[in-house]
């Protein structure tokens, strides 16, 4: 029997101007693990929160049938809809910084489900909080149920959400992005509980853009795009032999599944542009960068690969003049870069610019976009009168067109606000780029394009780029040398076939085996032939 | 310990900057001081006059009045007031339980109504909302002695409910404390409900939501508390606005306190008593502060590591 059955179902905004689902139809019964798939803006968190009661004040939902636990989903009111969340239909969404109450310590998060429903005395709620984090991994549990969300690390956060969304043992758990925020390793792991507790039974509405986690966990899959279910069909089938045109879009543009660039090799003999020497940075007694050594020469494109926490962005902060090294030196064009008087480096700091993870944030959100770009071009001495041309020759470099020039970012796409941020990057003619996580904020085709977008303007303009990213796909795909850091130190370094092929270090090992299967075999075609 | 230090440090800039302040700014009052010694209708002899600015120090440079100045008050001799014959200490001592009072009612009760209130109108619906903005409007920009007259009038005069003015007694305390609690509430709830619309539009809310919890319950138990952070900040304008307060809903309700005191000083151009109570205002805004600070750590526990302050 299935415990949630939706036909037809019809999800409006704005009084019926927005149109976010469109005649969605699905079932989930337990044991079994459905996956919604579809960029961000498809509908996919809309139908899963009108499957709560929670699609919001302003959305008016309406469907053929909505059965819920073998109830009549369409008469319920704000009490009936009560009994149902987290009784019947759990949810976990992504990030549980927030989505658990920051102000709160976890276990009174979890408490406050059991006590809900008053599946559960009070006075058994504490052994029960300790049974539950147990239950999901969190080691001693009495102690971190006295915890709050920032004191604990990204997966066990993740689990608390998790324990809170389980906690009155619902038979549906719609898992939002449940593994987005989290590192590689630490995903692969919260996917296994996650299949644990398919195993025992839930049912999962599992919604994601990410294809290699639908994978690991879906039972079947349904794409969605402008609100509209376009492909439906078991996980294998959906991947294997995509129908529709948008799927087969989709898995094209996953990273990892496209061809690597093939690309002159940079000229060892050539001088090479930043060389940096036994840096260490600590910050009070802590040691977030451990005696770095590399050189990246012009044109080339060095991908540093870690966890959070490993000391990737410190590093980035050190190349970028931004953070002081306390040992070790960095040295830019054979010039000292570290340890230098500001003075002595402003002149030259147009020479490495810097590629934010999220664009939206590093981008002063009542600028058009002609300030934004043209901030930087007055920056590197570019006459007032001149601006407005070259802004416009840097958007069409990085694909975009003059129209955009009045709009402010919070009316740009999230590709497009990537762009003005490279566009800004390249207005005072670098000769270095450090990227931090540039597309990790995006959905998977605007990412394939944003980096198409990277590497064509590395052949065109020369550029050297250091190439951060937690995630392997990406870094594979564009970048030709790679750094594995771990605890402030680089574990392994070398170039990308090498490193991917066979990793020598342990933990490069974890990290290559956490990422789920399908992208490991389209990313390791030579291992695939043994 | 390196904090407390760094504090009482900090405290003691503080009243030394407020006390600074307030001698600049009575010597800037026009007239000559002794006259406010002996009464401005009194006819004293040159010779008379000459004795009394010695006695009080005046015929020194201005200089050595600020330093002797500063000496009394580190060593918390604020002199005696030159109307009433009687030490400041002594003066303020007397007034300061009645104000005490006041105050602690209008801070139990404005916190309270704009919790109130606020919970009440961050509903869906929209009109509850419109309606209390405009009363919070209304209440703010109306000036507090008028507040208190219409108070007086109707709940005194007219219906008889309560005492017009007289000294004791929970009743003689009832308007008053409503005079200064509303307008410092108004100003609450709007920061309040704000705070709250803005949590309860934060992810952790949907995660309550989804749990089956009521609607009021995310409210009071989740975004309350997020609430009461950026009202926290204003707790310094708060106790501004209690002490200004306590001024002008002191005189109209013919109350005794510091606030009355206050205005007859200035009134008289007693500098020793507006002196001593500059000091101890400042010495409330620092010791108010310092309680925020604790509380901000009470309420957020990101807070706690770096305040120092333990987890409770």
């Amino acid at each position: 029997m299935s415990l949630v059955e939706a036909t037809d179902l019809n999800v409006r905004f704005a009084s019926g101007r927005v149109h976010a689902v469109r005649d969605a139809s699905l079932r989930l019964e337990p044991g079994r693990c459905l996956a919604l798939v579809g960029e961000s803006g498809s509908g996919k968190s809309a139908l899963a929160r009108s499957l709560l009661g929670l699609a919001g004040p302003t959305a008016m939902v309406t469907a053929g049938g909505l059965r819920i636990a073998g109830q009549d989903a369409q008469g319920f009111g704000p009490r009936e809809w009560r009994r149902v969340r987290g009784r019947h239909i759990g949810l976990v969404s992504q990030d549980a910084l927030v989505a658990l109450d920051p102000l709160r310590p976890i276990g009174a998060e979890i408490t406050e489900s059991l006590l809900a429903h008053r599946t559960v005395p009070r006075s058994a709620a504490r052994e029960r909080v300790v049974g539950l984090l147990t239950r999901v991994g969190v080691p001693e549990p009495e102690e971190r149920a006295r915890q709050y969300v920032h004191q604990l690390s990204g997966g066990l956060r993740q689990r608390a959400l998790i324990a809170s969304a389980i906690a009155a043992e619902p038979g549906i758990l719609i898992a939002d992005e449940p593994t987005t925020a989290l590192d590689a390793a630490v995903q692969a792991r919260v996917l296994a509980l996650l299949n644990e507790l398919k195993e025992q039974g839930t049912g999962l509405l599992l919604i994601s853009h990410d294809l290699a986690v639908v994978e690991a966990l879906a039972d079947e899959v349904a794409v969605m795009r402008h609100g509209v279910i376009v492909e439906t069909g078991p996980t294998d089938r959906v991947l294997d032999d995509p129908r529709h045109a948008y799927t087969k879009e989709l898995l094209a543009a996953v990273p990892g599944s496209r061809p690597r660039a093939v690309r002159e090799p940079v000229d060892a003999g050539e001088a090479p542009l930043l060389t940096v020497t036994g840096v260490v940075k600590r910050f009070g007694g802590r040691t977030a960068v451990a005696g770095v050594d590399f050189t990246l020469r012009p044109g080339e494109t060095l991908g540093l690969v870690g966890e959070s926490g490993s000391g990737k962005t410190t590093l980035a902060r050190v190349v970028l003049g931004l953070a002081r090294p306390d040992e070790g030196t960095v040295l830019l064009d054979g010039d000292p870069w570290s340890g230098v008087p500001e003075r002595a480096r402003r002149t030259r700091r147009h020479t490495i610019q810097l590629v934010p993870q999220d664009p939206l944030s590093a981008v002063d959100p009542r600028w058009p976009v002609s300030r934004i770009v043209g901030e930087a071009l007055a920056a590197t001495g570019v006459p007032r009168a001149e601006r407005a041309g070259r802004t416009v020759v840097l958007l069409e470099r990085v694909g975009l067109t003059a129209d955009l020039l009045d709009r402010r970012p919070a009316a740009l796409s999230g590709g497009q606000r990537q762009r003005v941020a490279i566009a800004r990057a390249l207005a005072p003619k670098p000769r270095l780029l450090v990227c931090d996580e540039p597309v990790s904020a995006l959905d998977v085709s605007v990412q394939a394009q944003v980096l198409d977008l990277l590497r064509r303007l590395q052949e065109e303009l020369g550029l050297a780029t250091l190439f951060i990213s937690h995630d392997l796909a990406v870094v594979r795909e564009v970048c030709d040398r790679v750094m594995v850091m771990k605890d402030g130190v680089v574990v392994e370094s070398g170039p990308v076939e090498d490193v991917f092929a066979g990793p020598v270090h342990p933990y490069t090992k974890s990290l290559l085996d956490a990422v789920p299967r399908r992208a490991r075999t389209a990313r390791e075609p030579a291992q695939e032939r043994l | 310990m390196r904090g407390v230090l760094t504090r009482l440090v900090s405290a003691a800039l503080v009243v030394w900057a407020a006390a600074t302040c307030a001698f600049l700014v009575l010597q800037l009052i026009p007239g000559d001081p002794v006259y406010a010694i002996v009464g401005s209708d009194a006819l004293v002899s040159e010779e008379q006059h000459e004795r009394i600015r010695a006695e009080f120090g005046l015929d020194q440079p201005l200089v050595v009045q600020y330093l002797n100045y500063v000496a009394r008050l580190a060593t918390f001799r604020f002199g005696d007031s030159y109307q009433l014959q009687q030490p400041v200490a002594t003066v303020l001592a007397d007034q300061l339980w009645p104000t005490v009072q006041l105050a602690l009612a209008a801070t139990a009760l404005a916190p309270l109504l704009a919790v109130l209130v606020a919970v009440a109108t961050s509903g869906r619906r929209n009109w509850p909302r419109r309606v209390a903005a405009a009363v919070e409007l209304v209440v703010v920009s109306t000036p507090s002695f008028w507040l208190g007259i219409m108070l007086l009038t109707i709940f005194s005069f007219r219906l008889g409910w309560l005492p017009v003015s007289e000294a004791g007694g929970v009743a003689s305390l009832v308007l008053p404390t409503i005079t200064l609690a509303l307008p410092i509430a108004a100003v609450l709830t709007q920061v309040m409900r704000e705070g709250l619309l803005a949590a309860l539009d934060q992810p952790f809310a949907v995660t309550a939501r989804a749990r089956g919890v009521p609607e009021t319950a995310v409210r009071y138990r989740h975004a309350l508390r997020h609430s009461a952070l950026p009202a926290l900040t204003m707790a310094g304008w708060f106790t501004g606005t209690l002490l200004g307060g306590a001024v002008i809903v002191e005189n109209v309700f013919a109350r005794p306190g510091i606030g009355r005191i206050t205005l007859q000083a200035v009134g008289d151009r007693d500098l020793p008593v507006v002196q001593g109570v500059v000091a101890l205002s400042a010495v409330v805004f620092v010791a108010v502060s310092v309680l925020v600070d604790v509380l901000y750590a009470v309420v957020d526990p990101r807070l706690r590591r770096t305040t120092g302050v333990q987890a409770i």
